[in-house]
């Protein structure tokens, strides 16, 4: 029931922050700040007394589950479950809530209780995309969440708002859409060769389908997530909507929405097709190797700095994106891990522009140098997650990109070795970012002053998050590996089809936690 | 035609009298109030003689007409949205202080046109209901004298129905001709289309002619021309009326005739039919594109969503059926809702709210109205929580059951543009600043209270269903199922 309670909890807070934000202003943000706060308590907590099912993984994978009928006749049920990966994006979706409504505190002046409403819906859909096993569910949540995020963008962004706005509208619309028909397709397939017509995706993972099926139904699958990622060549949305979002909203979109992509991948598109998504995994990676490249070298070109960042995003994601398809442990630990920390260090570099821009009404770098000098804390934070985004050691980029490099050596050669000079492109920009902005001429027009201390408590969370999960990155991934582990032995890299063994396992964990025997072959 | 017939047959005698009472009424100079309480009382009267004839056992009243649990549920369902037009009707007329006795009777008519030829079993009966609908339909197009616009509408579709009921008249006297009955079941069991009879040019050709009348009726490409002039025209409430109980009652006709028929997949039927919904998909959608007047935009909507309906209505198999009524009430709904939310808007004014400018800034100006059309937009567009989502899903799971992956694809392309002009709309209401509207014109005027309470509690009902269809769809997919079972 815990997950029910965390799926409905930012629908309601969300209606409760528009009610007394159409009165109050002040009254919405403190509702909105409680709301995520009390959720982000309850999801640690929940996280913590789980702690020792995960250590142990004794109980299957799922620590979590509720499955309620909802339309029989089509066979869609009310499927939530957790595993450590889902909690663990849960919690980021509290966290990454929490910061996005502490720094729009300032930004955001009008139709307050309307926009934390629209935030508080959009982090309540990403909380149920996070959990649902039903594959209409997942879906009905990954569609739902596009209205709000769309209204964040159009109302309360920047001066191109409507077009981008628009543009990640029908981006991702498209891409879902051709995911639905995908989903429908497998329902179809599964239902005339089993007789049972459902869309639990515990069902649904031991399908049998031919290759050529299989590769055109997860080519479906494919073109919604990787529309989220973004993978080159389908992220042109991206920076449009990063740049001209309010600051909320592109925390949210760069620490959370994107991670979709990632998330559906590991989660459906794999398991589900395995054969095929092996098969196609060179070209993906290929892809992978193209956008780390591709997004760093666009990042170089920019002169809005927000533009930047996001750019800086493609090229991360692109990491993820080579992660999945070497689809090793290694690898994917290090994917989940550069999707956590990837939200802190991108996310805090959107704040902090967000911030610069409410000072100095501009993102144009040649408008900005020498900001040091009167923003000392700022430009020290700066260099925080600018050195976190080039994957220096010691905070946790660095430990995900490592791990992520590591897993695919033994995969593909070639890719291990391109992707790694995206690192080295990643290091160029992000000094870049510090050289530009905070050193060198001082411009007469950029003084500004520097963070208070809602911003710099806010910007110190992200920082010593980044540092924890690079000095000690464990309770991270004890959480999500028997999860993770559940997955791969439903795809396994090396053979072509799954074995009904490890669907039967998986299936042992999901309805009952408690009953479910402990499987003797989790891994170390 | 057995004693016993006459019960079957009381909830047209019901709509009947109803339309007579209505009509005498008006000539004792009633109120307005009173002539619409008749009205609504007439349409809840048929609603309850058709649990009578639920109770009967035989429904074939004659070769003429066959009111079967199908029929039934479309009656009540023509009924119901009728009454919503009713009430929207109301609200409109009302501001704009017409005489409209006759205006009512002619709605009752127009809607026991719809129910007949839903009904109907036989040319004749399919014939005369159909003329019942359209001539009720070109005076009312016409009845508010406020404006020459509704009278060149009027005038548009009175040339182009009475040309292409010419056109459905003879490609019936061309079937009778060749095979010798008019009874469309008997039709049904000679299997025509499945190649039972030989297929001669003349019947061909007579076939080709019925497709032309249907296909105008549901304002599907190439027949789609009069859509936009009658939608732009055409008063708010008429129009919702045109694009609700007009196009359905003759998809539920064709839904049935469709299956009677027995067409085969990928026949040459079946590929007219295939093309145009291809055609009307990515027509209407692509057209729709370029509009700045809001009636027109819904127009060209709705040709892509007939299209989208005969996606489903190609597909086999029940869950096909139930996808097509389902899509059907969606759309139904979503329709009055976004027809009923450009009646409210157009005030006491002589036009009409029209014209993008006019919603300009609306949820600020009039943030419920606001939002009440941006949920109808959404649910157009099939966004989740909506009725319109739901019936989507449906259409495309009718679709990918039966193989049709090229439509599909279609389908999914023309929908995604379809959302960027419904994103217009919403966004010209909560993006846009309002822009400072010229006196006189209609978005600026407001309506007495007790006008604009009818069509808000239309707006507040179709909304509430909007959501719980998205949301909790199974009593009626239960209700559909049952509906849809006498279905071959």
């Amino acid at each position: 029931m815990i997950l029910v309670a965390l799926l409905a909890w930012p629908f309601v807070a969300g209606i409760a922050a528009w009610i007394v934000g159409r009165r109050r202003p002040e009254a919405a943000r403190w509702v909105s700040v409680l709301a995520m706060g009390a959720g982000l308590v309850a999801v640690i907590v929940e996280w913590a007394l789980k702690a020792p099912d995960f250590a142990l993984a004794g109980h299957g994978p799922f620590v979590a589950s509720v499955h309620v009928p909802w339309v029989p006749q089509l066979g869609i049920s009310f499927f939530l479950a957790a595993d450590g990966f889902s909690l663990l994006m849960v919690t980021l979706c509290y966290a990454i809530g929490l910061l996005a409504v502490l720094s729009s505190w300032r930004e955001v002046t009008e139709r307050v209780g309307f926009f934390h409403f629209m935030l508080l819906w959009t982090i309540a859909a990403l909380v149920g995309v996070f959990t649902a096993l039903d594959l209409f569910l997942f879906y009905f949540l990954f569609e739902m969440m596009l209205v709000p995020m769309y209204f964040l963008i159009a109302i309360w962004g920047h001066e191109r708002r409507v077009y981008a706005a628009i543009k990640f509208f029908l981006f991702t619309q498209i891409g879902g859409l051709l995911m639905l028909v995908s989903i429908l397709a497998l329902y179809v397939i599964h239902g005339r060769q089993t007789g049972v017509y459902t869309f639990d995706y515990l069902r649904l993972l031991g399908t049998h389908l031919s290759l050529a099926t299989a590769t055109w139904l997860m080519l479906g699958f494919f073109a919604a997530f990787a529309v989220k990622l973004p993978a080159v060549p389908l992220h042109t949305w991206l920076p449009d909507a990063h740049t001209q979002a309010p600051t909320a909203g592109s925390l949210v979109l760069a620490a959370l929405l994107i991670k979709i992509g990632a998330y559906g991948m590991i989660r459906f598109m794999v398991p589900l097709f395995p054969h095929a998504a092996f098969h196609a995994a060179p070209v993906f990676m290929g892809l992978a190797v193209l956008g780390i490249l591709y997004g760093a070298i666009l990042a170089f070109a920019q002169r809005d700095l927000k533009r930047l960042v996001a750019y800086t995003s493609v090229s991360h994601m692109g990491f993820v994106l080579l992660a999945i398809f070497a689809w090793n442990t290694l690898a994917l630990q290090g994917a989940v891990l550069e999707i956590v920390c990837h939200a802190f260090s991108t996310g805090a570099l959107f704040a902090i522009v967000g911030l610069m821009q409410e000072r100095l009404h501009t993102r144009d770098m040649e408008k900005m140098g020498g900001l040091w000098l009167t923003a000392p804390r700022m430009g020290a934070m700066t260099l925080v997650f600018a050195l976190a985004s080039l994957g220096l050691p010691v905070l946790g980029n660095f430990v995900a990109e490592f791990l992520i490099l590591i897993g695919t050596w033994p995969v593909s050669e070639p890719a291990t070795v391109l992707a790694a000079f995206g690192l080295v492109a990643a290091t160029v920009y992000s000094l870049w970012i510090v050289q530009r902005v905070f050193q060198g001429r001082e411009t007469p027009a950029a003084i500004m002053p520097d963070l208070t201390l809602r911003e710099a408590g806010m910007l110190a969370a992200m920082a010593a998050t980044l540092l924890w999960l690079g000095v000690y990155p464990q309770p991270i991934l004890n959480t999500v590996r028997p999860g993770l582990a559940a997955l791969q032995r439903v795809a396994v890299r090396t053979t072509a089809a799954p074995t009904s063994a490890a669907a039967a396992l998986l299936h042992t964990g999901d309805r009952s936690p408690d009953a479910a025997a402990p499987s003797s072959e989790e891994p170390r | 035609m057995k004693a016993g017939d006459i019960i079957t047959l009381l909830p047209f005698i019901a709509l009947t009298l109803s339309a007579v009472i209505v009509m005498v009424a008006g000539t004792f100079h009633t109120s307005h109030r009173l002539t619409v309480g008749l009205t609504l009382g007439g349409l809840a009267w048929t609603g309850a003689m058709l649990a009578v004839t639920a109770s009967r056992s035989g429904r074939q009243v004659t070769d003429l007409l066959l009111l079967d649990d199908y029929t039934l549920f479309f009656i009540g369902l023509l009924v119901l949205t009728t009454a919503g037009v009713v009430l929207i009707s109301y609200g409109y007329l009302e501001a704009r202080e017409e005489h409209p006795h006759d205006y009512y009777t002619l709605l009752l008519l127009a809607t026991l046109g719809g129910v007949a030829l839903v009904a109907s079993t036989h040319f004749a009966s399919f014939f005369l209901g159909l003329e019942v609908l359209s001539v009720s339909l070109y005076t009312l197009i016409a009845y508010p004298r406020s404006r020459a616009s509704f009278i060149e509408a009027a005038v548009k579709y009175l040339i182009l129905a009475a040309a292409t009921a010419a056109f459905l008249l003879f490609g019936m006297a061309l079937v009778y001709a060749e095979l010798g009955t008019m009874s469309l079941s008997t039709l049904a069991t000679l299997h025509v289309a499945g190649g039972g009879a030989a297929a001669t040019s003349l019947l061909i050709s007579g076939f080709a002619l019925i497709i032309v009348g249907i296909g105008f009726k549901l304002g599907v490409v190439p027949f789609h021309m009069w859509t936009p002039d009658i939608y732009q025209g055409a008063p708010a409430p008429v129009t919702a009326f045109v694009a609700t109980v007009s196009k359905g009652a003759m998809v539920a006709l064709l839904l049935r005739y469709y299956r009677q028929i027995g067409v085969i997949p990928h026949d040459t039927v079946w590929i007219i039919f295939a093309a145009i919904a291809a055609a009307s998909m990515i027509a209407g959608n692509l057209l729709a594109l370029l509009q700045s007047n809001v009636k027109r935009l819904l127009a060209y909507s709705s040709i892509a969503h007939l299209g989208y309906v005969l996606v489903a209505l190609l597909a086999i198999g029940r869950t096909a059926a139930v996808a097509v009524v389902f899509y059907l009430v969606a759309y139904f709904v979503t329709t009055l809702g976004a027809f009923g939310v450009v009646a409210e808007l157009s005030g006491a004014g002589d036009g009409e709210a029209e014209e993008l400018d006019d919603y300009r800034g609306l949820a600020t100006r009039r943030p419920f109205l606001a939002a009440t059309f941006a949920i109808s937009l959404f649910s157009l567009a099939g966004i989740p929580l909506t009725a319109g989502f739901l019936g989507k899903f449906y259409v495309i799971d009718a679709g990918a059951g039966s193989r049709l992956w090229w439509l599909l694809i279609v389908l999914v392309a023309s929908s995604t543009i379809g959302l960027y002009y419904y994103t217009r709309v919403v966004v010209a209401m909560y993006v846009r600043q309002p822009v400072e509207l010229p006196e006189g014109s209609p978005a600026a005027t407001l309506a007495a209270p007790t006008a604009r309470s009818t069509i808000a509690a239309v707006l507040a009902a179709v909304t509430a269903l909007v959501f719980v269809l998205g949301i909790y769809p199974s009593p009626l997919i239960r209700l559909l199922e049952h509906v849809v079972a006498g279905l071959p």
